[in-house]
């Protein structure tokens, strides 16, 4: 058998005497997605950001397999290999694109700054490589000289997506990457992250209050509330049987289509 | 000429003393008992149906075997089809689930429940994608399948989110019977299909028979029971309602 990619132990974060979110234990294994659903202030962006290595935690350990085969603590790991994680074997896709994105370079320069960051040089491959990956999120070739200040934001987002998925990293970090989209923008954006996900075989931690999000595109669930795990499971088992009384209220709130 | 006993050993499903319940936290925390004491197992190459009237549980029995309800107590053993272990499925652990149903347990659900922008051959060819067979071989078994469920080739590259009940529920049912899963689960899988598709889905029952699969269904179409069933367990004998 294969061991988790990332490892997460009794992570605590505080903020003062307000709880950010405490008590967290869990595994992500290569090749699955993880939703961290629950409403605004359960503690689930707190999460999301201490395990991207982008918040301190207050307590806890979070431990990452490395590509070399070493499963350090992100804490004992020195600054250089942390940035080098973040800019190539991870990925970080934020709700709003303009968090992701530098908005006032090309959309190549965009995709093709994350490969230079890992060493590329050549010019022609770099572009080349960025074109393909603008095709392999549906944005036509001719916009590749275009800033995202002109795109929508639909188009942003499957950039933002691009942009990160270039360096082919193995875990990605999401947080509600459809939630500042249209409905029509966002079925689009939801299955394009599916296929490729299941293509890379890449593992996910992504962020969501929406449960037909969790379903499309996770495997495992984790329900937050108040800062804690309240339960956990196979997607569909929860969402189908789900035992805490908040889960409950979560699904009984959606709205049958 | 030995007699075989079909102990445990041999069984692909075995179903022990299994109980499941509702606990409705929105309404006080009712308790609605569904089933208790389920037990039976499944052989392979025979048709297996749950009967009893309407609410009695069936569905929710499928739905435990394949890992979408939990269980309340017992055990839901699943020979593992590379090892040839009993694993405990019911235990809930995601992953082992997971591999369970990529590897030893389909499902055909009562409706498909289906995903925006995918084509219908897509879906149906999936499960096999997912287990590393190759695109082009997946596609065309799917082709194969649909085609034989008379699925216009005009729905084939188009989502099923706008085919009508029929038309989904054979895109459902070529998604389920694509892989060579032991066990198959079926839960009502001709309820929308005409008698000629009705047809259909019976010789395809057979053929899994024969190729040695176990299926485990809800048939209320008495004559599509008649054809295919080779045993029956009427599940009102363990379900939880009944001395209520």
């Amino acid at each position: 058998m294969t061991s988790p990619i990332l490892s997460v132990r009794d992570l605590e974060r505080r903020y003062g005497d307000f709880i950010g979110c405490t008590d967290i234990s869990f595994d992500v294994w290569p090749g699955e997605v993880v939703a961290i659903v629950g409403e605004s202030g359960s503690g689930k962006t707190t999460l999301l950001n201490c395990i991207s290595g982008r918040l301190e935690r207050s307590s806890g350990s979070i431990q990452y397999h490395m590509r070399d085969g070493r499963f350090p603590d992100l804490a004992d790991l020195s600054e250089a290999e942390r940035r080098f994680l973040m800019r190539t074997d991870w990925g970080f896709v934020h709700q709003n694109p303009a968090d992701g994105l530098r908005m006032r370079v090309s959309a190549g320069a965009n995709v093709g700054e994350r490969l230079m960051a890992i060493g590329d040089r050549h010019y022609g491959e770099i572009r080349d490589t960025a074109t393909e990956w603008l095709g392999r999120v549906e944005i036509a070739g001719d916009r590749i000289d275009d800033k995202p200040v002109a795109f929508s934001g639909g188009m942003r987002q499957r950039l933002q997506i691009a942009r990160n998925l270039v360096t082919r990293p193995r875990l990605i970090f999401m947080d509600e990457p459809t939630g500042g989209l249209d409905v029509s923008v966002q079925a689009r954006v939801l299955d394009l992250l599916r296929g490729l996900v299941s293509d890379l075989g890449l593992a996910v931690v992504i962020v969501t209050h929406d449960l037909a999000v969790a379903r499309l595109l996770s495997q495992r669930m984790i329900v937050m509330k108040n800062g804690r795990i309240v339960e956990t499971g196979l997607t569909d088992r929860v969402l189908d049987d789900p035992h805490h009384p908040y889960t409950q209220l979560l699904v009984a709130s959606i709205l049958e289509s | 000429m030995t007699v075989v006993i079909q102990e445990t050993g041999n069984a692909l499903l075995s179903v022990r003393q299994v109980a499941k319940s509702f606990t409705m936290h929105l309404r006080d925390g009712v308790i609605l008992p569904v089933v208790n004491d389920v037990n039976f197992e499944l052989f392979a190459g025979e048709c297996v149906v749950l009967g009893g009237p309407s609410g009695v549980g069936k569905s929710s029995i499928l739905r435990m075997v394949y890992g979408n309800y939990a269980i309340d107590s017992g055990e839901i053993l699943i020979r593992d089809r590379t090892s040839g272990e009993a694993r405990d499925l019911g235990a809930g652990d995601p992953r082992l689930v997971l591999d369970l149903r990529r590897d030893c347990i389909g499902y055909v659900s009562q409706f498909l429940r289906a995903v925006p922008r995918v084509s219908a051959l897509d879906i149906v060819a999936e499960p096999l994608v997912s287990r590393g067979v190759d695109r082009a071989v997946a596609a065309e078994k799917a082709a194969g399948l649909l085609n034989r469920l008379h699925l216009p080739e005009a729905l084939f590259d188009l989502p099923p989110a706008t085919f009508s009940g029929g038309e989904k529920q054979r895109v459902n049912i070529a998604r389920g019977f694509i892989t060579d899963h032991p066990i198959l689960l079926l839960d009502e899988p001709t309820a929308s299909l005409d008698a000629a598709n009705r047809d259909v889905v019976i010789s395809m029952i057979q053929e899994k028979l024969d190729a040695g699969t176990a299926i485990l269904g809800i048939f209320h179409d008495q004559p599509v029971r008649d054809a295919v069933a080779t045993r029956t367990i009427d599940v009102s004998a363990f379900s939880a309602r009944k001395a209520a």
